[in-house]
């Protein structure tokens, strides 16, 4: 007991810490509050939650290439689809229809490592020619590889559907499960369970799980010999070759590594979906989780994860809620010719808030550049880097 | 980086002989058919090469001075799509009269235009990127990005989500040269282009100006040394990129007839593209690159799947900087 009082007034001024206490008390309650606050409706709030879970994923692992390793990545989103469409089609009827005739039911758990092997695989095909490159050239490289990937599961109709993507995918299944008043239901073992899309709360505790062991694995990498290989390259690249570190394979090992984790959310998103569509893989995608690490903190991993989670909740709660609630507000307000559609003009004051939304997301960009470079939740090492920049200053300015 | 793996004669072989099967594969394509056939898709190739280049030279020239992708210039380019078509009805022009007492009015709609979105995309320099100028390079591509959403955002919510048609006021009659059948549609806007691209290509090259663009992008430091303002130069820079992004905003339009609020970020990412294969940060490469990246797209659409034309454009882009990262005519920039 004294010892744990100790670490916690130890710990009470370190922002990482009590960041992971307030992410871990949150995801543990979440269900169980959501479920109270709304009277046993919370169903769909919890399933949000999950998706935020894949998002958060993501970003752990956009972090590890872009926080630790210093690589500029742009088209994150394509490893999302290559584990994506790994479990799409390893666990559905869709190859029953492409030259293979035979469908093939890989059950989730394998699919999950399958895929995470997959996208790496893929991380580790792009990075070996690439990498050698200079930075922002990579940078380029992978936002071609981003464009180039969702379109390539588009046009290979006979595998993939094509614009329909493939659905019906398999749901995890498990010997037996614990369910209780956190989903809504009586305390109970189910055997044989499954997962199916209505039941919120196994997917929420299932990405939870992935997210603790995935943020565990990260945390144990960013300390260890390849970690620190990642922080030298990203610092100095000559002077860490010149350490004995071999550079080229730190940098690839950093983007196969990142890959993988997109690869299993890819999986679980999928999965949960039970739809794998070439649409939801685009550049946007790529970019909101470039931002979330961004927002949150480069290089610190309860950073990433916060930002992930704000981003998200402004993205696809606030935003899209936006519309009908400012419509309800004049409304309210006696102001219904806010809300009235003019033809060729005025589209009404909801249609008008929905249009904002790129405007929203740019500023958010824009203002979390100027004002807060180091984000949220910096590490210390990048937000000095951030502010006193990495550039030889001029000798003199012109005023 | 000490060697890369581009440089060396190897990789350059490689990425010759992908690119010497590629254009064999078209050829025995275009064997296939007609004659006619191929010359009225070169035309169209390379009218859309042209636009292609007028954007590419922004990029370009951005890249080469401040080492910055700005993500927002081809919605700079669509900008200038959208404030023409707006001052269409201004100007009293309308589609179906076409004819030389329309010269004048384009004219000064094309310079209100090109003076509007070189505003913008100052401003944006301004605020965005010039605050950021020492930070790393992650920084300003983000905000590049944030404003390429703002600019998006403004014209979605000034038009909203729709396809909207573009006056056709150019003739559409064809030119028949010894049997090729020519459109003069075409033809104007590759002469149009051409102007454009060899006078700011001159300007760069003759004024002084030009040159301290070109000792900017080289050394800022020693730039700064000699006296150069850098603020302005680079300004000087967004704002060229600006007027001929507008440029081929009203080209585009004129030439295609259909413009939409979020054109501007594939044909962006095609126009860098070109950009990057005719030698990122080299002018005349940024034409030749558009050109070409605008022949490619043509053949590909016609000759192949069109479907796959994005993959393959895409492909150039990454095999260009595995093979080749300097480009077709290059520009050696230094890692710093």
């Amino acid at each position: 007991m004294k010892r744990l009082s100790k670490l916690v007034r130890e710990q009470s001024k370190n922002p990482n810490a009590i960041a992971y206490a307030a992410m871990a008390v949150a995801g543990l309650t979440f269900p169980g509050i959501a479920q109270f606050a709304t009277g046993g409706n919370a169903d769909y709030l919890v399933s949000l939650a999950a998706d935020a879970g894949v998002f958060v994923l993501l970003a752990i692992g956009l972090n590890v290439v872009v926080g630790f390793a210093g690589l500029l990545d742009l088209g994150y989103a394509a490893f999302f689809a290559i584990g994506s469409y790994t479990y799409g089609m390893l666990a559905s009827q869709q190859l029953i229809s492409s030259p293979l005739h035979t469908a093939l039911h890989v059950p989730f758990w394998i699919a999950l490592v399958l895929g995470m092997f997959i996208a790496a695989g893929a991380g580790a095909l792009l990075g070996a020619p690439t990498l050698r490159l200079r930075g922002d050239y990579l940078a380029i490289v992978t936002l071609g590889f981003g464009e180039i990937v969702p379109r390539f599961f588009r046009n290979m109709r006979e595998w993939t559907s094509g614009v329909n993507g493939i659905s019906a995918l398999d749901v995890p299944t498990l010997p037996f499960w614990i369910t209780g008043p956190w989903a809504n239901t009586e305390l109970a073992i189910e055997q044989n369970f499954r997962f199916v899309t209505f039941n919120a709360t196994a997917w929420y505790v299932l990405i939870v799980i992935l997210i603790v062991a995935s943020v565990i694995g990260v945390n144990n990498l960013h300390g260890s010999r390849l970690g620190r290989a990642w922080m030298a390259v990203r610092e100095d690249e000559t002077a860490a070759a010149a350490m004995g570190v071999n550079t080229v394979n730190t940098k690839l090992l950093a983007f196969a590594i990142g890959a993988s984790f997109s690869g299993f959310a890819g999986a679980f998103y999928g999965a949960k979906l039970s739809l794998v569509s070439p649409e939801s893989f685009g550049f946007v995608v790529s970019i909101t989780i470039l931002s979330m690490v961004v927002l949150g903190g480069m290089g610190n991993i309860p950073g990433a994860m916060v930002g992930a989670l704000l981003l998200y909740a402004v993205l696809y709660k606030f935003l899209p809620d936006a519309p009908l609630q400012a419509a309800s507000l004049a409304h309210s307000l006696g102001l219904d010719w806010l809300n009235t559609v003019v033809p060729d003009g005025w589209p009404g004051l909801g249609e008008f808030v929905s249009r904002l939304k790129f405007i929203i997301f740019g500023l958010i960009l824009v203002t979390i550049m100027l004002v807060r470079p180091q984000g949220l939740l910096p590490s210390r090492l990048r937000a000095q880097e951030l502010k006193r920049g990495v550039h030889d200053e001029p000798v003199t300015t012109v005023p | 980086m000490l060697r890369s793996f581009g440089n060396t004669s190897f990789a350059s072989l490689i990425g010759l002989l992908i690119a010497a099967a590629a254009i064999a594969l078209t050829a025995q394509r275009v064997l296939q058919h007609d004659a006619s056939f191929f010359f009225q898709i070169l035309t169209i190739g390379v009218a859309d090469g042209a636009i292609y280049a007028l954007i590419a030279l922004g990029y370009t020239m951005v890249y080469g001075i401040i080492e910055l992708i700005n993500f927002a210039h081809g919605d700079v380019f669509t900008l200038g799509a959208f404030i023409s078509l707006a001052l269409f009805p201004v100007f009293g022009l309308a589609e179906g009269g076409s004819g030389f007492g329309y010269v004048l009015p384009l004219l000064a709609i094309g310079l209100i235009t090109m003076a509007l979105c070189a505003v913008v995309n100052v401003t944006i320099e301004r605020v965005a990127y010039r605050p950021l100028r020492h930070a790393p390079r992650l920084a300003p591509l983000i905000t590049a990005i944030g404003m390429s959403s703002i600019l998006e955002g403004a014209m979605y919510l000034w038009k909203g989500p729709f396809n909207l048609h573009y006056p056709d006021l150019l003739p559409a009659t064809r030119l028949d040269i010894s049997g090729v059948s020519i459109g003069v549609k075409d033809l104007i806007v590759l002469t149009l282009a051409i102007v454009l691209v060899v006078a700011f290509t001159l300007f760069i090259n003759l004024s002084k100006l030009g040159k301290a663009m070109r000792a900017t992008a080289q050394d800022r430091d020693a730039a700064l040394l000699m006296g150069i303002d850098i603020n302005r130069t680079i300004a000087a820079t967004f704002f060229i990129g600006a007027v001929l992004a507008g440029a081929g905003g009203i080209t585009y339009g004129l030439y295609i007839n259909n413009v939409a609020f979020d054109l501007g970020f594939i044909t962006g990412l095609i126009a860098f593209t070109a950009a990057v294969f005719g030698g990122i940060g080299n002018i005349p490469g940024a034409a030749i690159g558009g050109l070409l990246i605008g022949m490619v797209r043509a053949f590909s659409d016609s000759y192949f799947d069109s479907s796959w034309t994005e993959v393959v454009i895409f492909g150039i882009l990454i095999a260009t900087l595995v093979f080749r990262p300097t480009g077709l005519l290059g520009m050696r920039v230094p890692e710093k």
